[in-house]
């Protein structure tokens, strides 16, 4: 039956595309970033407002289809439960922060940026809403086209070969799962592209070996998961900031969700097999991103390597295939998401300010801006995950599933947080606390809507580390699902 | 047949409009006109209205799968000529004669697309070849495109006469052209009859040049004057590969076993030595020109797999390479310099070109949502039902990435470059024919079932 629910996912991918197309029209100086903001506040009402028309389907893999290729037996076909509510939240909650706080970031053509920017929002709704391989793999690059072009036309000196090389390697992982995808249709029964019966499939062992390491590159370079990580770095420190946040924020989450929604429950036989490699692979990037972030001396580049670190110990609890690790997962991916782009609010406040990133030459910024040193060290402690804050209750779990699998690998993966600690606090001190010098006692306090900004963001770290109740209900339901699936076999 | 005789009947009344007129707008405009016809013609060939009785003694025979084929054909042709007509007018060589001859090749495309006969193949062949020569050296004074239209005559001639003698083992050994006596199984291999199997693959794989006969195919497509480089690169290599595959489907479908596997390399060649010479390409047109090697040894999976899903995917793949690649060639011929630099900053200065190039490389390298995406797609869906010999689906899928990478060049230096000076002039109505062919792109890529259910009778 079709009721007033089903029309949500398909809302979702379609606002922010219809208010890609205006965008690109208004040429008029800060028009186009104006309506941006609204378009995203638009689809981030929308997106709360779904919630309340769900009853009891998010739950479920109920599925709204739309006829699409019935020849390629592939269908538009959409499913908004718990996994993909939570990824489209983040999505809908970071669009409006980054254009509001980015807004008046001098760009030229801000027209095309901003249509780009509501294109890319599409397409991330996509590739979380998917239920159907074909779609999913065309939103997978879709997705990713608005990025490319984004990532090149603004930012740093070597914008455009840092761009590239992320577009190289997302690609290159991507046709794999291309592979992967039409090898799955033919297993399947009925011919068809549609998850539903990719899960119905059952393969042999050599097919499941092959097909889950082809799956697993695509999401691997995505998320990205040592050693496929190299182009991240790169992309995030010469990509306008905005962009970064979007990379970072919410489009490596593709690559965890992608986990979950299909190569593990695709592929439960190979997973048993695989599992210790995948995650020792990711369980060594986060020590080795942790490491490197400890001696950055660029602002923007430690926070990349810090998202490496956290995103590995994300992938890893998806492969422990644990109940409350998986929870944890779920939940931390909206609250990395927050976390990540609150601290990329203050770098960019404070490269817009300055003109550098360098750690070396900052210092004292809180005299200079003493409520900006406070949201930020909320922000920090966050992503440190500090009781009461929103990382962690997520954090916790997914320590909780590693320790069970593993204690060795809990131990190794905890060391990863304590050198969190050791950079976060470092970068603090040196940046925020002591006395300032003659770059920094130019540093006035930033303006309100910044400031505004950023105490939200607080806000929601704060409510999500008290009260993280909510999310978990949202989640948990369909995550138990597809665990039932992975585990049964 | 209705095809074949109208274009054949309007190659000559193309010379006697050259003849009549100097004027070299009226010529264009009949030959638009005629292809227009030609399309229509095409069309009443696939609904079974034919004025005239000629039935081609089974040596032709036209099915709908074959009339759409050409009806595409037509129509891409016609889109090309419509962007093409203007340059040639300016380049002063008199333009009616290369449309007559682009009309006796549109009649070899029509013969070679029916074939049943190896001796309507030949002809065919020929009948498309011939004014290929002459079209490659129409820029006189040039001594590249003199350059480049020997080349092209010493190769061709001598893939001919390859061509023919396998023919006549094969005739030899089974004493028929059909290809329905020729399909008979494995009693009929013997060593005359595989010669003749291997000479046939191998002339055939120098018409679409598939490595390793691929050498001539970068010197002619770079010499020839641009205008007509974009008809040889796309709508001739479709036909070609039209041709080949039916060939080798109706007239050795049973022995496939046994050129599988020198299929197989030959593919896996095409697509390595296009994709990766074509990397070090300096200039858009030479790339374009390995970029042509390389699509076709997307095409040659489609020979490869055998199936019902290369049938159709090769008419489709046909159409997208053939569009996307007419978009690009009708630009580059309007610019002096073809160089990568000549692109930089293009996006500034002529935003809707840039976008449209756009479209064009994006469905040329394969990305979703446009044409090219399908036309893969059903390659290694193909190459895939076979369920034997993947490591070539994967091959094929990572030379893609590969042409990501040329492909790209192109769209960077548009955009994220500055300081070209290339000011491609484009009239109001190329542009809007520009627009149209680009919309066919991104329909195809959309929504490729229009096309597929047309050809699945």
């Amino acid at each position: 039956m079709f009721t007033a629910f089903d029309n949500f996912p398909a809302l979702l991918i379609w606002l922010p595309l219809l208010g890609a197309l205006p965008a690109f029209l208004l040429r008029k100086e800060g028009a186009a970033g104006r309506w941006a903001l609204a378009s995203s506040l638009v689809t981030f009402t929308v997106t709360v407002a779904s919630l309340f028309f769900q009853g009891e389907k998010h739950y479920a893999l109920t599925q709204v289809s739309y006829v699409w290729l019935p020849d390629f037996g592939s269908s538009f076909t959409l499913t908004l439960d718990g996994i993909s509510w939570i990824l489209c939240l983040l999505n809908a909650v970071s669009f409006p922060v980054i254009l509001g706080s980015t807004l008046g970031t001098c760009r030229d053509r801000q027209h095309v940026f901003f249509g780009l920017m509501l294109m890319a929002q599409a397409g991330l709704n996509g590739v979380f809403l998917s239920a159907d391989a074909l779609g999913f793999y065309f939103f997978w690059e879709l997705a990713l086209i608005p990025v490319y072009f984004l990532a090149s036309l603004w930012g740093g000196e070597r914008r455009v070969q840092a761009a590239f090389k992320f577009f190289i390697y997302t690609f290159a992982g991507s046709v794999l799962m291309l592979a992967g995808i039409l090898w799955m249709h033919m297993r399947t029964t009925d011919q068809s592209f549609s998850l539903a019966s990719f899960y119905r499939t059952s393969l042999d062992p050599v097919e499941q070996a092959w097909l889950f390491w082809a799956f697993f590159l695509a999401f691997a370079i995505k998320m990205p998961v040592f050693p496929f990580h190299t182009w991240q770095p790169d992309a995030y420190e010469q990509s306008d900031t905005a962009v970064t946040m979007v990379l970072s924020g919410v489009m490596v989450k593709m690559g965890v969700f992608a986990l979950i929604r299909w190569l593990l429950p695709l592929f439960p036989d190979a997973l048993k097999r695989f599992d210790e490699i995948a995650i020792l692979l990711c369980i060594a990037g986060m020590l080795y991103a942790s490491c490197i972030a400890m001696v950055q001396d660029d602002l923007k580049r430690m926070v990349a390597y810090s998202s490496i670190a956290h995103v590995g110990l994300m992938a890893a609890a998806v492969f422990t295939v644990q109940q409350e690790a998986w929870h944890g997962v779920l939940v931390q991916m909206f609250n990395h998401g927050v976390n990540i782009i609150g601290l990329w609010v203050v770098v960019s406040l404070i490269e817009s300010q300055l003109g550098v990133r360098k750690i070396s030459q900052l210092g004292g910024l809180a005299q200079k801006a003493p409520s900006l040193a406070v949201l930020l060290t909320v922000i920090a402690l966050a992503n440190i995950a500090l009781p009461l804050t929103n990382a962690f209750v997520g954090e916790f779990l997914m320590f909780n599933g590693l320790y069970r699998h593993n204690p060795w690998y809990a131990a190794a993966a905890g060391l990863s947080i304590i050198l969190s600690a050791v950079y976060m606090l470092n970068m603090i001190r040196n940046v925020f606390l002591g006395g300032t010098n003659d770059l920094t006692d130019g540093f006035r306090e930033v303006s309100f809507r910044h400031r505004a900004i950023l105490a939200l963001l607080v806000v929601v770290i704060l409510a999500a580390g008290v009260h993280p109740e909510p999310m978990f209900r949202l989640v948990e339901d369909t995550s138990d699902l597809i665990l039932k699936r992975v585990q049964s076999r | 047949m209705n095809a074949i005789l109208l274009s054949a009947l309007w190659g000559v009344v193309m010379m006697f409009t050259g003849l009549a007129s100097p004027h070299a707008r009226l010529h264009g405009r009949m030959a638009v006109v005629g292809m227009a016809l030609l399309v229509v013609a095409a069309w009443l060939d696939l609904a079974g209205i034919s004025p005239f009785g000629i039935t081609g003694g089974g040596m032709l025979s036209y099915g709908p799968y074959e009339s759409v084929f050409i009806i595409l054909m037509a129509g891409c042709a016609l889109l090309y000529l419509l962007l093409s007509v203007h340059v040639m007018a300016d380049g002063g060589t008199g333009t009616s004669d290369p449309l007559a001859l682009i009309f006796f090749v549109m009649t070899g495309i029509c013969i070679i697309a029916g074939f049943r006969s190896l001796l309507m193949l030949f002809l065919g062949i020929e009948i498309v070849s011939i004014p290929l020569y002459i079209l490659s050296a129409s820029d006189k004074r040039n001594l590249r495109s003199n350059e480049a239209a020997l080349k092209y005559f010493l190769m061709g001639a001598f893939s001919t006469g390859v061509m023919l003698m396998g023919v006549t083992l094969l005739y030899g050994t089974h004493g028929s052209f059909y290809l329905e006596a020729l399909n008979i199984g494995e009693e009929a291999l013997s060593p005359l009859a595989t010669a003749g199997i291997v000479l046939l693959l191998v002339s055939m794989a120098f018409k679409v040049s598939a490595a390793p006969f691929h050498f001539w195919t970068p010197d002619v497509y770079d010499g020839t004057p641009t205008v007509f480089t974009s008809f040889m690169a796309t709508i001739v290599k479709g036909a070609a590969f039209f041709a080949f595959l039916r060939l080798f489907q109706d007239g050795f479908g049973r022995l496939h076993e046994h050129w599988r596997l020198l299929m197989a390399f030959l593919t896996a060649a095409t697509l390595i030595i296009g994709n990766v010479t074509a990397v070090f390409q300096q200039s858009v047109k030479r790339m374009l020109a390995y970029s042509s090697i390389a699509q076709a040894g997307f095409m040659m999976l489609a020979l490869f797999a055998l199936n019902q899903t290369a049938r159709t995917g090769i008419v489709l793949y046909a159409v997208s390479y053939s569009l996307a690649t007419i978009g690009v060639f009708a630009v580059l011929a309007r610019m002096k310099d073809h160089s990568f630099e000549a692109f930089n900053g293009m996006a500034g200065r002529q935003p809707l070109l840039a976008l449209l190039l756009t479209v064009f490389l994006l469905s040329l390298a394969g990305i979703p949502l446009t044409a090219g995406f399908f036309a893969k797609y059903q390659m290694i869906a193909a190459t895939l039902e076979e369920g034997r010999m993947v490591w070539l689906a994967i091959l094929a899928l990572l030379c893609a990435v590969v042409g990501v990478y040329y492909y790209f060049r192109v769209i960077q230096a548009m955009y994220f470059r500055t300081g070209g000076d290339a000011q491609p002039e484009v009239s109001k109505g190329t542009r809007a024919v520009l627009v149209v062919t680009a919309l066919a792109v991104l329909a195809l890529g959309i929504h490729p079932d229009w096309l597929l259910r047309f050809l699945s009778y």
